[in-house]
């Protein structure tokens, strides 16, 4: 925390005047674009005669660029808004939470891929004759896959508040809104920023895939670098592929300039550690508006204004004291919230039986079982691979401190980058060396999994003490032994944070990665990820229904019965 | 300063608290008919070790948790939710780290309503009372430990409360810290210049006790009660060089080695004697080390005769009571020492404990466990009639879940597998959580 200054920061700083002027300019700048690219969002869309068509000439990449970043910035918006409330929900009453976690919990190993067709059919009945029902169904594919890390993160931090400052709270009598602004957001503010982050690089794969696909025999175009990447794909224009990949470097760099770098060295002061932290994130932008005059300006001229609001919201939600609970009405409420859940798991067993007899039949739940295990092997291969290769190197990084702090932006900006982008090269090696996409679909889920695997070596070898290394060396262990005695067990709790996302990610990869195209040469392979993306293509509800199912009972499953087992494992066992 | 005819603030009848043990298996009383009051102009301090709920009766007195049964009244009404009396001073200071050491002063005037400017003036002024100018814009975290806590008072403070409660308020600083604080804090006491009518201390210190209070209330454990109190009557401020002070200290040293012995004072109140279960999982084992057993023993050793005053051993270990007595009860416990008085006296065996070479220490440490720990003889019995010779931990754990809220069946647990595998009697699998009778041997292990 820097209350005076830093003295790097007095050298490197600009003349208030000029941050002013930059501030004004930046400002300015950010409302045209956003205006400018806003207007594209309601543009005439009566398919299939009026689409939006893409132009792939280059010089039309930033607007493209600009289309999709928006996007992601609403979605994160929304992402934020949903985070606040559901977990403020969930961790207040015990009987929401009861019901909103599990549900969250599976929330997040739904493919969200698989949803597409689903929500495109329903945003474009909602929006009739515009762009922003496929607007909206894009913003919500992003929103799905940002949002429920967030959200746990943020019920986390609100069940582990440090007890004394809530009894603070309490005796000093701060009402519901001053708890939420005072303690509970800043609280759990550095946990929410990185995971926001963190799964906003995960967005990028969604963007790029939901905006252009194919649903119910009907193409849909949204302009965007997806859009533009795909339709430079039909063309089997590599240029222009090279193009919107350099796009996306320049994107995804200056979003973390502009936008993280300020919010997490905004955030470094809701670290609840109560001493100095040895390295503060630094951001030339933060400092920057920490210097100008205007921001303090006009926050001084608001501040009569805020303090209204503020004295309004806490008098609505004044502390209310809530006298215990009679056992005896609590004991019949758990009996009935038992009952109910029994009787949703009835519901939904029965609505499965009739739905396997009606429709598919029991046969088509049987193929896509196999498919399931088919996948299940390639996301298993994956880690298997991900892991020999990357360990030993992710470990290599993170003992050598130098290294590591050169190399880990970069390979968490190969973790945001989305992997799609780079499966049209990948499918044109795969097509002139004649590989199977049976083989070739592992390696390009890997594109994007593979690093989760080696950020969280890096992280986990980082963590290992170095007085136990030395003890190590001083012992003479080496080799096999080494990893045997201290590296594994060291990285172990890491490893598994990385497996869980690396499969969850893999998993929902497989959708377009089972099957792809180079013009007009379509590869494919036989798995669950191909059988939902042409379920999907051919409008077949019955059988997106059945794959979307299975495909969440897989992840579902893995989850319950290996990684939260690895994961109670590293808990007891290896905490370091 | 304080008389019978000063109002009482605030006043605790009949209070008992009860946490429920998990799966209905009935009752933890951590506080057991507590009657208390609080008079306008009094410095009281609640004293007794961990376990005895003294925090949990501060907690209750200032409406954070509910009584089980019993009430608290304050200004003569009985209590609903936080006390509007009361503010409190945190062991850890409860300072949040995202506010200015002003924006934390001014939460509670902030909660209350009160305008901008007001706030900003009292916040000073409090702010100014600690000591604390010129650190009105800095964060908690460029702070020391000692400045967190003045912050702390400050906040406390700035709301002119009727009754300042302060739980282990210099418990997490260092010595020389806090004792400049406690200083300060008496003197701010002693020139009427105080912010509130009457404090509530929570803590283990008896010098501190003794040095702040008019009035120390002495909590019995294993349920909380009041074994009774003791008036200082001292002239304030209390000098640590009055002999009174030193006879004062080294008195309730001694009723609080000795937990059966009456506390004799004006106000003694009675002591219910609560009914020894006839399970071996109901005694308490205290919580000490082997280690930490041994090391006491051997330093006992050193003096005359092998006997030391109390008071006198922990001045020397710079330890706290709450550190020391544990070990002292165990050494009691194991009959390696005996209390008498404020004195401890090492026995024979306890002589030949700590004189001895490891191998026969263990023997003597395994010989008094049997014969003087009935838990450890109910242990051994069970393994032996396994044919396996091993038993899963859980069921020892839920035998002391029977008399113990989770949290302590497990500290129980864990100090029981301490001493058994000291003592050779048996061993304990971590990965497997097994409990294993050792490989039968003629010989002792080697090396």
């Amino acid at each position: 925390m820097r209350t005076f200054p830093s003295p790097e920061v007095l050298r490197r700083q600009l003349p208030a005047g000029a941050a002013d002027g930059a501030i004004i300019l930046g400002t300015l700048v950010l409302l045209a674009g956003v205006a400018h690219v806003g207007a594209g969002a309601f543009e005439q869309f009566q398919p299939p005669a009026v689409v939006p068509r893409i132009d792939l000439d280059p010089r039309n990449l930033p607007y493209y660029a600009l289309r999709s970043t928006l996007r992601m910035f609403i979605a994160l918006a929304f992402s934020t808004l949903f985070t606040l409330v559901y977990g403020y929900v969930a961790a207040k009453s015990r009987w929401a939470e009861r019901i909103l976690i599990p549900l969250l919990d599976i929330l997040q190993s739904v493919p969200v891929l698989g949803f597409l067709s689903i929500t495109v059919t329903g945003f474009i009945a909602l929006f009739p004759g515009s762009l922003l029902g496929l607007e909206a169904a894009s913003i919500f594919a992003i929103f799905t896959s940002q949002v429920w890390n967030m959200t746990f993160s943020f019920y986390q931090s609100l069940r582990t508040l440090p007890q004394e400052l809530v009894e603070a709270a309490t005796l000093y009598r701060l009402s519901g809104w001053q708890r939420f602004t005072q303690l509970e957001v800043p609280a759990a503010m550095v946990g929410l920023v990185w995971n926001a982050m963190m799964s906003f690089g995960g967005g990028w794969f969604f963007v790029a895939a939901s905006e252009a696909i194919s649903v119910l025999n009907q193409e849909y175009t949204l302009p965007g670098l997806g859009s533009y990447v795909e339709a430079a794909i039909q063309a089997e224009d590599l240029p222009k592929l090279g193009w919107a990949l350099l796009t996306m470097v320049v994107v995804i760099l200056l979003v973390d300039q502009l936008f993280w770098r300020p919010l997490v060295a905004w955030s470094d002061r809701f670290r609840l550690e109560q001493s100095a932290g040895a390295a503060t994130p630094e951001s030339w932008l933060y400092d920057l508006l920490t210097t100008a005059r205007i921001p303090r300006l006009i926050g001084r001229r608001l501040a009569p204004l805020a303090e209204r609001v503020d004295q309004l919201l806490a008098y609505l939600t004044r502390p209310r004291w809530v006298d215990p609970p009679n056992p005896e009405a609590e004991r019949r409420r758990e009996r009935l919230l038992t009952q109910l859940s029994w009787l949703t798991i009835g519901g939904l067993g029965a609505w499965i039986v009739y739905f396997v007899a009606t429709t598919v039949g029991l046969g088509e739940v049987m193929l896509a079982f196999g498919l399931g295990i088919l996948t299940l092997l390639r996301v298993s291969g994956l880690l298997v691979l991900a892991t020999v290769i990357w360990t030993p190197i992710g470990v290599a990084i993170g003992f050598n401190p130098g290294l590591a702090k050169l190399l880990q932006p970069l390979v968490q900006f190969l973790a945001a980058f989305p992997a799609n982008f780079l499966f049209p090269f990948a499918t044109l090696f795969f097509i002139r060396a004649q590989i199977s996409l049976d083989w070739g679909s592992i390696l390009l889920m890997s594109l994007g999994a593979q690093w989760y695997i080696l950020f969280n070596s890096i992280a986990g070898a980082q963590s290992i003490p170095t007085d136990l290394r030395e003890m190590a060396m001083n012992l003479g262990l080496k080799g096999w032994k080494l990893w045997q005695k201290l590296i594994i067990p060291g990285i172990f709790s890491a490893w598994v944070t990385g497996g869980i996302t690396a499969s969850g990610g893999a998993w929902n990869a497989s959708i377009v990665s089972e099957v792809v195209t180079w013009g007009s040469t379509t590869l494919k392979a036989t798995g669950l990820g191909a059988y939902i993306a042409e379920a999907t293509a051919a409008g077949d509800w019955p059988r997106i229904t059945l794959g979307i199912g299975m495909m969440s009972l897989f992840v579902v499953g893995i989850n319950r019965f290996f990684w939260r087992r690895l994961y109670q494992l590293a808990e007891e066992k290896y905490h370091l | 300063m304080s008389s019978a005819a000063s109002p009482v603030l605030i006043e605790v009848e009949k209070v008992y608290k009860r946490f429920p043990l998990p799966e209905g298996k009935g009752e933890f009383t951590v506080l057991s008919q507590i009657d208390l009051q609080v008079r306008a102009g009094e410095v009281l301090a609640l004293l007794g070790r961990s376990g005895s709920g003294k925090s949990t009766l501060l907690r209750i007195m200032a409406g954070l948790i509910p009584p089980s049964e019993g009430r608290v009244l304050s200004n003569g009404r009985p209590l609903r939710g936080p006390n509007p009396d009361v503010a409190m001073v945190f062991q850890s200071f409860a300072l949040l780290p995202w506010l200015t050491v002003q924006e934390n002063v001014e939460l509670g005037l902030k909660a209350q309503g009160i305008p901008r400017e007001i706030r900003r003036q009292k916040a000073l002024k409090a702010i100014d009372l600690v000591g604390l100018d010129g650190f009105e814009n800095a964060y908690p975290k460029e702070l020391s430990g000692g400045m967190k806590q003045r912050v702390g008072f400050a906040r406390a403070f700035v709301l002119e409360p009727k009754l300042l409660f302060m739980d282990e308020p210099f418990s997490a600083l260092d010595v020389l810290t806090a004792e400049n604080l406690r200083g300060e804090i008496d003197e701010l006491w002693n020139t009427q210049a105080f912010p509130s009518q009457s404090i509530l201390i929570v803590t283990h210190n008896i010098e501190e006790a003794v040095f702040l209070a008019d009035r120390v209330v002495i909590l019995g454990s294993k349920p909380g009660r009041i074994r009774g109190e003791v008036k200082i009557d001292l002239p304030r401020p209390h000098e640590r060089t009055d002999p009174r002070f030193k006879s004062l200290v080294d008195y309730i040293y001694e009723i609080m080695t000795n937990p059966e012995i009456p506390v004799t004072s004006e106000v003694a109140a009675p002591s219910p004697v609560s009914p020894r279960a006839p399970s071996p999982y109901a005694l308490p084992l205290p919580h000490a080390r082997v280690g930490g057993i041994s090391g006491l023993l051997e330093l006992i050793v050193e003096w005359p005769q092998g006997r030391v005053e109390i008071a006198e051993l922990a001045e020397r270990l710079q330890l706290a009571v709450d550190d020391l007595l544990p070990i002292l009860d165990a050494a009691v416990l194991l009959g390696f020492a005996e209390v008498s008085g404020r004195v401890v006296q090492l026995t024979e065996i306890g002589q030949d404990f700590a004189n001895t070479t490891i191998l026969r220490s263990k023997d003597l440490f395994r010989q008094q466990l049997l014969a003087r720990v009935p838990v450890f003889k109910s242990i051994l019995q069970t393994l032996e009639e396994k044919n396996s010779r091993s038993m899963r931990a859980d069921f020892f754990l839920d035998l002391w879940d029977e008399h113990f809220p989770p949290d302590e069946a497990e500290r129980q647990f864990a100090t029981a597998i301490d001493w058994g595998r000291y003592a050779e009697l048996f061993e304990y699998d971590a990965s497997e959580d097994r409990l294993y009778l050792p490989e039968p041997s003629e010989s002792p292990p080697a090396q």
